[in-house]
């Protein structure tokens, strides 16, 4: 299990960076979501992999899984699940108003 | 325990909220309850810092859970210094704007400045990692907002950068906490530093993995190279006063650094040696040397005065990454300089825009007006970004170069440091000029070809109240040099014993 979870955030972090290097806004903001998905499980897995055990201390349970990076993720979707909306909006109003979805400046702009 | 702890995060939130809900057709309210608020919250703040300047830390638990479990805010030298900072920056910021209009050019600019003032308060005054993590993201999505006011299509790509920036460096600020929650078990600050020292060296692989993941996070929010691409073209392309207000943004990168490397992973500890001699300092140096060349060939005045501030960056982390009592000192004494004199020169620069047809390329023109009165001001804040005498930026030098003897290879931070005053002093002497003295050249033609120049518009006063409110403070940092420096030269020592935070956040469990 802990190399099936790895893999997977190994996966989602490559696929995330090579999007984020390309040079339109709409892969870079496919990869920024991708990289968050791939830190969301990486914190997730901090609290070490457990199955079948419950998230609060009892006398009669045999073990039980970390509570706390469940909060931490849950704190972190939101945030960067605001974040995409946010940077979606200002990609669309620079696309619309500039008529160009590059994201670095092109030569010739003036600034 | 005292409430007060909590109020400089609080009063802006609730101002915030209310101006979104009830005022957003009416700028008057806004402007002055956005005044009021900041005025209040600066009270609040000179409070804490008497109250910290005796040497006490204030803890205070959020929801009173007890120290390990819950968020604790804390309040001490630093933070008190540094909450200080940022209310006076915000409240000259904020009479600018409102002096000249730019509030009006786009809606929430009050609601989204009071998130920034939280944001940037919480940051200097939590306790808790994941909790600097909330506020980083609070204080960046208000900067999204306010990088992008009044909108453009230049101001509007300039923010899509910006943003994929930060959402890049705040997904490598999760992953290293994770890294160090996945090591020690905790997030809170005090807890982190115990359970770090008591690692045993063979575990402590992982925690060096995470103080490099963290260097590196907060090296992008102080835009250290090579991590400091989004700022030229962000400052640049933002509002100038919005540009003025992020001059302590940058700061928060630097506090952090200061923060996180004295507490959490202090100089001694083995696990981290090397982070800052073989790697920060180089590139302080690096960031130090490219925005100097960068203020000499900038072809517009916005860049010029990013590279400025990137450039002001680069001695400031000299100073950190030296990494003793008396360079921090030194630090903070650049820090309280660099942030007032670089905010002054992005509003002289929003004076001399607004006046130009030609916006800010650096190339000659007909005098704007105010002339003389701006180019005496801009004249002022470039001495004191560019360091030299009689202003602090000297004063600061002065005793980043002194504290550099305590460093290796102490020759050549002193040459870079030279050299680099020198590239500055010659590139705002250029820009200067160009702007604001040889204009006079061409008046009389200019005057000729217009037989009727236009009756003079009596201009606001209050822009210029607020960028004199800057310079002044700029002075008073100077004559009030000697207080100041003994004054830091506590906070310093006060950082650089970290067991008193330990024993004041984790309390009687720490004995």
């Amino acid at each position: 299990m802990e190399l099936l979870v790895a893999s997977a955030i190994g996966a989602l972090t490559a696929a995330g960076v090579y999007l984020v290097l390309r040079q339109r806004t709409f892969p870079v903001i496919l990869g920024v979501s991708l990289l968050s998905y791939a830190v969301n499980v990486f914190l997730f897995a901090t609290g070490r992999l457990v199955v079948n055990r419950p998230p609060i201390l009892s006398d009669d349970a045999a073990g039980y899984t970390d509570p706390l990076p469940q909060a931490l993720v849950l704190t972190a979707i939101v945030i960067s699940f605001g974040m995409t909306a946010v940077v979606v909006m200002i990609a669309l109003g620079a696309y619309l108003s500039g008529d160009d979805d590059h994201v670095d400046t092109r030569p010739g702009a003036d600034t | 325990m005292s409430h007060w702890v909590v109020m400089p995060i609080v009063v802006p939130a609730l101002l915030a909220a209310l101006m979104v809900l009830t005022m957003r057709h009416h700028p008057a309210l806004q402007r002055t309850f956005s005044v009021g608020g900041i005025i209040a919250v600066l009270f609040i703040a000179i409070g804490l810092n008497v109250s910290a300047g005796t040497g006490a830390i204030h803890v205070y638990e959020l929801g009173d859970w007890p120290a390990p479990f819950g968020i604790v805010l804390v309040v001490d030298r630093l933070s008190a210094l540094m909450v200080l900072l940022t209310t006076l920056l915000a409240l000259a910021v904020a009479l600018y704007v409102i002096g000249t209009g730019w509030d009006r050019r786009g809606r929430h600019f009050h609601a989204l400045l009071q998130f920034q003032i939280m944001g940037i308060i919480g940051a200097f005054l939590t306790g808790d990692a994941f909790n600097l993590f909330v506020f980083f993201e609070v204080l960046l999505i208000a900067s999204y907002g306010l990088i992008i006011h009044s909108g453009g299509t230049a101001r509007l790509r300039a923010g899509v950068q910006y943003v994929v920036y930060n959402l890049l460096g705040s997904t490598l600020f999760l992953f290293a906490l994770g890294t160090l929650y996945a090591v020690t078990g905790t997030l809170n600050m005090a807890d982190l530093a115990e359970r770090i020292a008591a690692l045993p060296a063979e575990e402590t692989a992982l925690v060096r993995v995470g103080a490099t993941l963290l260097l590196l996070v907060f090296a992008v929010k102080a835009a250290i190279l090579p991590l400091h691409f989004w700022l030229p073209g962000s400052y640049a392309n933002a509002p100038a006063p919005v540009a003025a207000l992020f001059a302590i943004m940058t700061k928060v990168g630097a506090y952090a650094i200061i923060r996180i490397y004295s507490l959490v992973f202090p100089p001694s500890l083995v696990a981290t040696q090397g982070l800052f001699d073989i790697w920060l300092m180089p590139a302080a140096l690096l960031t130090l040397t490219v925005g100097m060349i960068g203020v000499l060939g900038s072809v517009r005045l916005e860049r010029l005065v990013a590279f400025a501030v990137v450039g002001s960056m680069g001695t400031l982390l000299v100073a950190v990454a030296t990494l003793t009592e008396q360079a921090t000192a030194a630090a903070l004494y650049y820090i309280v300089h660099s942030t007032f004199a670089s905010a002054a020169l992005f509003l002289i620069l929003d004076l001399t825009v607004e006046r130009r047809p030609e916006g800010g390329r650096i190339a000659v023109a007909p005098p704007i007006a105010q002339n003389g009165l701006i180019a005496g001001l801009f004249f002022a804040a470039a001495i004191a970004l560019a360091g030299m005498p009689p202003l602090s930026g000297f004063l600061g030098k002065l005793l980043v170069l002194d504290a550099a003897r305590a460093a290796e290879r102490t020759w050549l931070i002193w040459t870079v440091i030279l050299a680099t005053s020198l590239l500055a002093i010659v590139g705002f002497a250029r820009a200067g000029s160009t702007l604001y003295w040889k204009s006079a050249a061409v008046m009389p033609a200019a005057g000729a070809a217009v037989a009727d120049p236009p009756p003079a518009v009596r201009p606001a006063a209050l822009p210029f109240v607020s960028v004199g409110g800057i310079m002044t403070l700029l002075v008073a940092a100077t004559v009030f040099a000697g207080p100041l420096t003994d004054y830091f030269a506590a906070i310093a020592a006060q950082i650089y014993t970290p067991a008193n935070y330990i024993e004041a956040v984790l309390g009687a469990r720490a004995s």
